[in-house]
């Protein structure tokens, strides 16, 4: 039989196209971001960018791996926990209680520097998402979103119970710190800029992620598993990989947000938070670059600026939800994308 | 700890269980039919409780009305939804129905949260059903036999009615081949709101089993949800006994789990479930 004929340059044009799409796009948000603590209120660009950070790292798993995960929380709050803690009080073990017995360890150690404290939670979200993404791929569709939030639901009531969390109060006035020793970074611009350093390092990671041999595996998995496997990949390996790094992104994302803001707290880790990531998502574009970026940026705004309206709130984000199912799946960059796919110049 | 006081945890495990039961119960005949899972199963729930107490308070209706006309209005609601939204996502994704299923509970929740905050509303057991039992070893609330003893019979009657009847016998049919079935006649567009109802109203009826129990709140059927959809992962939504049995068996576990080991009660049944996936990934009752 004949093979279908692909006209070649067609393809590379597309592919051509789509790379200065990104690099511009990439460009532009930058210098928006660079420019944007002079003209709106710092702090809100700062939490829209972990959060934009976040969803990015969340889309990573959906829109390129087609894995709906509902406990993403679980990522964002146990780094913050991890960063908070490690930046304020070190690490003191001195006994460990398990099932009511004491353990002597006599650990102690100084509290963390900023960086140290976001790299080390970092690497223990990365060991959660090993363990959460083991259980979690052993089901597809439906139940792994089911398994990944009923797993982040058993974070929650850890944090809620664990001695090391505060609790309801969570954990206050973790100080910033110096950076590398010898940047301040109670100095608020200084801190939004490495915040924007950190979020343009997470963006082009996941780029890169999704541009490399094994984000095009993902995409394969995605639109067709059984044919994957028959081609000789081991899927689950590829979805368990998709998942840690997503779910260490997410710690990065969290990680920074405790640091630039000073708390970790419960919010960050119940399911209403697994809820707006997939939001943001949704409403930005999945599948998408740069989409949950905007989304991130929409919602964040929506409770920044709307937040004595209180269960408004909820309801918009409810009402977001019906309404971008129904008639808006692309999100706006998945609309603007293909308006621009479909006016550019031949 | 005296042997009171484990019965008295078993009891509440029971009641527990049954509202795992008929919630999961309910998820499973939905996706069975529909292939999405009703994120806003909680939140139905919580209507069917809001509407007994609306019953009563407004209307004078009660409880034992509210058991009728609760999970009616509900499943109603529920009806509706399937009509206008629900049935443009069947040809897509499967996980569109969760999300927008997940935006109503978002709704739904907001909107009685802004208009009753999140205190809860307190609703009475009815007269008849007040008091006790003394069973020599334990107390036993009128209340909450008639609870444990109600579900049973709905559950057990839900599952004769799916596996025993001629209507059961074309709903299976449906699940299976739903292109098939239409053309033996069957309306099978009807059959799906039906059974969404059917669904919705369940949920709706756990609410009104629930209101005298706990607080009439907003938030009464988010954290339940979750611990459901745990419930279902462990016992595949496969079978509908299948659900029964792990609903009111996980149920009883949490109840001893609350007596034995008091800090591991809230997480225990996401602990199984981590465990199942290890050894029997479809869940208990699942098939591959």
């Amino acid at each position: 039989m004949k093979e279908p004929e692909i006209p070649q340059d067609l393809t590379t044009r597309d592919e051509a196209w789509e790379s200065r799409y990104h690099r511009n796009s990439f460009l532009l948000m930058m210098v928006v971001l660079a420019i944007a603590p002079w003209l709106i209120y710092p702090q809100f660009v700062m939490l829209a960018l972990c959060f934009g950070l976040f969803a990015c790292a969340f889309n990573l798993l959906i829109g390129f791996g087609g894995l709906l995960s509902f406990g993403h929380a679980m990522f964002l709050g146990m780094a913050s926990y991890f960063a908070a803690y490690l930046a304020k009080s070190g690490l003191n073990l001195e006994t460990v209680t398990i099932f009511s017995r004491p353990f002597t360890l006599g650990l102690h150690m100084a509290p963390l520097s900023p960086a140290l404290a976001i790299v080390a939670a970092v690497a223990g979200t990365t060991i959660l998402g090993y363990v959460a993404g083991l259980l979690a791929i052993k089901r597809q569709g439906i139940y792994f979103a089911m398994i990944t939030l009923a797993l982040a639901q058993m974070v929650f009531f850890f944090c809620l119970q664990a001695p090391f969390t505060g609790g309801e109060d969570g954990i206050q006035a973790v100080p910033r710190g110096k950076l590398f020793g010898v940047w301040d970074l109670s100095n608020d611009m200084l801190m939004y800029y490495v915040v924007m350093a950190v979020f343009a390092a997470g963006v082009l990671l996941i780029y890169r992620i999704i541009h490399s041999p094994f984000g095009q595996v993902l995409k394969a998995i995605r639109e067709n598993e059984p044919r994957a496997i028959s081609i000789g990949y081991r899927t689950e390996r590829y979805k368990l990989a998709a998942f840690v790094l997503s779910a260490a992104l997410s710690g990065l994302a969290g990680a920074t947000k405790a640091i630039a803001f000073q708390n970790a707290s419960l919010t960050d880790v119940q399911w209403q938070m697994s809820g707006e990531v997939v939001l943001m998502t949704l409403l930005g574009g999945m599948g998408t670059v740069f989409g949950p970026v905007v989304g991130a940026f929409v919602i964040i705004a929506m409770q920044f600026y709307l937040s004595d309206l209180g269960s408004w709130v909820t309801i918009t984000q409810g009402i977001i939800f019906v309404v971008c199912v129904l008639a808006f799946r692309r999100g706006i960059v998945g609309e603007i994308e293909a308006w621009l796919r479909a006016h550019r110049r031949p | 700890m005296s042997t009171q006081a484990l019965f008295g945890q078993l009891l509440i495990g029971l009641i527990n269980g049954s509202f795992y039961a008929l919630l999961s119960l309910g998820l499973a005949v939905i996706f069975g039919l529909l292939n999405i899972i009703n994120f806003a199963h909680g939140a139905q729930y919580m209507l069917g409780a809001f509407a007994a107490y609306f019953l009563l308070s407004k209307a004078g209706l009660s409880y034992w009305w509210a058991l009728i006309v609760a999970p009616l209005v509900v499943g109603t609601t529920g009806m509706v939804i399937e009509r206008l939204m629900l049935k443009r996502l069947y040809k897509l994704d499967h996980l569109y129905g969760l999300l927008l299923t997940f935006g109503l509970a978002l709704i739904f929740e907001g909107v009685f949260r802004n208009e009753f905050g999140s205190a809860g509303l307190p609703y009475s057991a009815p007269e008849s059903l007040s008091g006790g039992l003394n069973l020599g070893f334990m107390f036993l609330p009128r209340y909450r036999a008639w609870v444990i003893g109600s579900s049973l019979v709905i559950c057990l009657g839900t599952w004769y009615m799916i596996e025993r009847t001629r209507l059961g016998a074309s709903l299976r049919a449906a699940t299976e081949n739903p292109t098939l079935v239409q053309a033996f006649g069957v309306n099978v567009p009807r059959m799906i709101t039906l059974t969404y109802g059917a669904g919705v109203a369940l949920a709706a009826l756990a609410g009104v089993f629930a209101a005298p129990i706990y607080q009439v709140s907003p938030q009464m059927g988010s954290s339940l949800i979750i611990v459901v959809f745990a419930v279902v992962v462990i016992g595949g939504m496969g079978s509908i006994m299948g659900s029964i049995v792990t609903g009111f068996g996980l149920g009883l576990i949490e109840g001893l789990t609350k007596y034995f080991y008091p800090e591991a009660s809230n997480t225990v049944i996401f602990v199984i479930m981590a465990i199942v996936l290890m050894v029997r990934p479809q869940g208990l009752f699942g098939q591959r």
